[in-house]
């Protein structure tokens, strides 16, 4: 028997993220204690800065690789470009160590007991966690997998390789750590219990098919050979799982306590990441596998995308901490991608890249700014601390509006273009009342991010104001990069948008 | 040999998993529930490639129970966590996180 032949060239940028990973957990145990956070964060980095080359000399590749299992094509490498981007900024926003006194934003350890004796010696010696690297490793190899699985096997694999190691960063938060550990718990519970429906989503629509790879099924649904209650069972509850990773209305219920609970660094990390990551493997499923059923998953889609849109722009309306709000602005945002993902065809692919890349870039630089308005308890996340603060720190306070204006979609920020762009696509796939809703959920959402805009700029500032953390070079190039593309993706979406379109098309 | 009975089998036990996560107020019991809900899922898995007579469905069921191993691993260590916190492993304790 012949060993399966892997094509390590195409897999390359996956295979240096996991590789690192794998060093990580090594240096974990072997590396003396003060030299592990500076090894573990460069080594973080130049695996992610390798992996982003990979990615960009393999553009244009179109290979169905492992046996079949992982295809490389251009949504692939797109989405897989877009990830590692974000993983960088996220990690640098990790690696920052002046705003709390001596650490970092985790707690020195996670095992010990929040309050404790043993937790006060460690924070005195400064103790520093770096489980956190490896971890976030691997996450980045799950969701590298993600939107490249090609058959229902992987994309279960990658789907838990990316969720596990998010679990635990959730609990890892060096303030409010028993928010943190409940936030954890939440969604490991309901993460599981969401992989565990779309795990028996995919027997079933293999029990239909006989087969797991992608191409295959929508073969066996042109034929129309097997049953079809097992393949619409199937593909509900497989639509179960993926709408829960995206945080889909009615299964969103996990994202605003997640997103407040969570060390802000991992928040945005996973606001951006598990969504791009979870779109992508959405789109290849419903586009590649079950392409041909479109008629009958459209109308759930268009009801999912209805209520999202809603529920992100309604609720978000009554929310005082600033992290909830910005959850619930994440949810209205997958409604969004949804109106163009029921459009089923390659502007929409395309659109759906472009919008992930700037909802990545204003997400993860809005989440950083929130680390860096803090008061005695750590981060003040509290709407009514943030009264005043573009009189205090305009710098700040404007990147944080910039970043707003991105989320409302107001022309000159990225968001426009992106929204634009999704709209557009609906439109053309018949989409139209979908869109009107849109585009009135985004009138009423951007009311909120108005509102803190004002509170900033207009307010005098509170009595007890926060105070603005000077940050570390780190913290300052990552929202630097984040704004500085906010901006020029909507001044000059050009290019991005050209690269969009023309790695839109999917591999069979 | 019918396949049906082993599929309703299935279906029973992912209800039954399923019902226990939503109802259940310990978070271990919860665990345990998710758990039945992926054996279920192999239980499906391994009934459909014995009907259909390949071995796509059998090698997934292995893969699932090293996912499920990984996981126990990782929900272990959270609840584990909490409980040392509060001294009570309930799901509706940990409700910090409202609205």
């Amino acid at each position: 028997m012949n060993a399966p032949n892997l094509e390590y060239a195409e897999l390359a940028p996956l295979l240096t993220v996991f590789g690192a990973a794998v060093i990580g957990v090594l240096i974990e145990a072997f590396a003396p204690r003060r030299v592990r956070h500076p090894v573990q964060v460069a080594l973080a980095l130049l695996a992610l800065l390798a992996a982003l080359v990979q990615v960009i000399l393999l553009a244009g590749t179109e290979v169905v690789g492992a046996v079949g299992a992982v295809v490389i094509d251009g949504p692939a490498l797109f989405l897989q470009g877009t990830i590692l981007v974000m993983s960088i900024i996220s990690i640098a926003f990790f690696a920052e160590r002046r705003l709390e006194s001596g650490g970092d934003a985790f707690a020195p350890s996670a095992s010990t007991l929040p309050g404790g004796e043993e937790e006060k010696v460690l924070v005195r010696q400064k103790r520093l966690q770096t489980e956190v690297y490896p971890l976030t490793m691997f996450a980045i190899t799950g969701m590298l997998l993600f939107p490249a699985a090609n058959d229902l096997l992987v994309m279960f694999v990658a789907l838990e390789v990316l969720s596990l190691p998010l679990y635990l960063l959730c609990g890892m938060a060096r303030r409010r750590r028993l928010l943190s550990q409940e936030a954890a718990l939440k969604y490991f519970l309901l993460g599981a219990f969401s992989s565990a429906i779309f795990l028996f989503g995919a027997a079933f629509v293999y029990g239909f098919a006989g087969t797991l790879r992608f191409s295959e099924i929508s073969e066996a649904l042109t034929a129309q050979i097997g049953q079809e209650e097992l393949l619409l069972t199937g593909v509900g509850l497989m639509a179960v799982g993926l709408l829960f990773k995206v945080g889909a209305v009615p299964f969103h219920s996990w994202t605003p306590d997640v997103y407040q609970g969570a060390p802000t660094p991992v928040t945005g990390f996973m606001a951006a990441c598990t969504k791009i990551a979870a779109f992508g493997a959405m789109v290849r499923l419903f586009y590649v596998a079950f392409g041909g059923l479109r008629t009958d998953w459209q109308p759930m889609l268009w009801a999912v995308a209805i209520a999202t849109m809603a529920v992100g722009a309604i609720v978000g309306l009554t929310q005082t901490d600033i992290k909830r709000m910005l959850a619930y602005s994440s949810i209205a945002h997958a409604g969004f991608v949804l109106t163009a993902l029921v459009a089923a065809d390659e502007t929409a692919t395309a659109a759906i890249l472009f919008y992930l890349a700037t909802y990545g870039f204003a997400t993860v630089g809005a989440f950083a700014v929130v680390t860096l308005v803090r008061d005695s308890g750590g981060e003040a996340t509290h709407l009514a601390k943030w009264t005043g603060l573009g009189k205090r720190a305009p710098i700040l306070a404007g990147t944080f509006a910039l970043f707003l204006l991105a989320f409302a979609g107001i022309p000159m920020t990225s968001g426009f273009v992106g929204k634009l762009a999704v709209f557009t696509a609906a439109v053309d796939g018949g989409a139209t009342p979908l869109v009107v809703i849109g585009v009135v959920a985004s009138a009423v959402a951007a009311f909120y991010y108005v509102r803190v805009i004002v509170l900033m700029f207009f307010s005098e500032p509170a009595a007890e104001s926060p105070s603005i953390a000077v940050p570390s070079v780190w913290t300052t190039v990552g929202i630097t990069l984040g704004a500085a593309a906010t901006l020029l993706l909507g001044l000059v979406p050009g290019p991005l948008l050209d690269l969009a379109q023309a790695a839109a098309t999917f591999v069979r | 040999m019918s396949p049906t009975p082993f599929l309703v089998l299935s279906a029973i036990l992912f209800t039954i998993g399923g019902a226990g996560v939503l109802l259940r107020r310990n978070a271990l019991v919860a665990f345990m529930s998710v758990e039945l809900m992926l054996n279920a899922a192999n239980l499906a898995f391994v009934t459909f490639a014995r009907m259909h007579g390949n071995l796509h469905g059998q090698i997934v069921a292995f893969f699932v129970m090293v996912v499920a191993a990984a996981e126990v691993v990782v929900g272990l260590a959270i609840i584990v966590t909490i409980f040392r916190t509060r001294r009570s492993a309930s799901v509706d304790d940990a409700s910090l996180l409202k609205l």
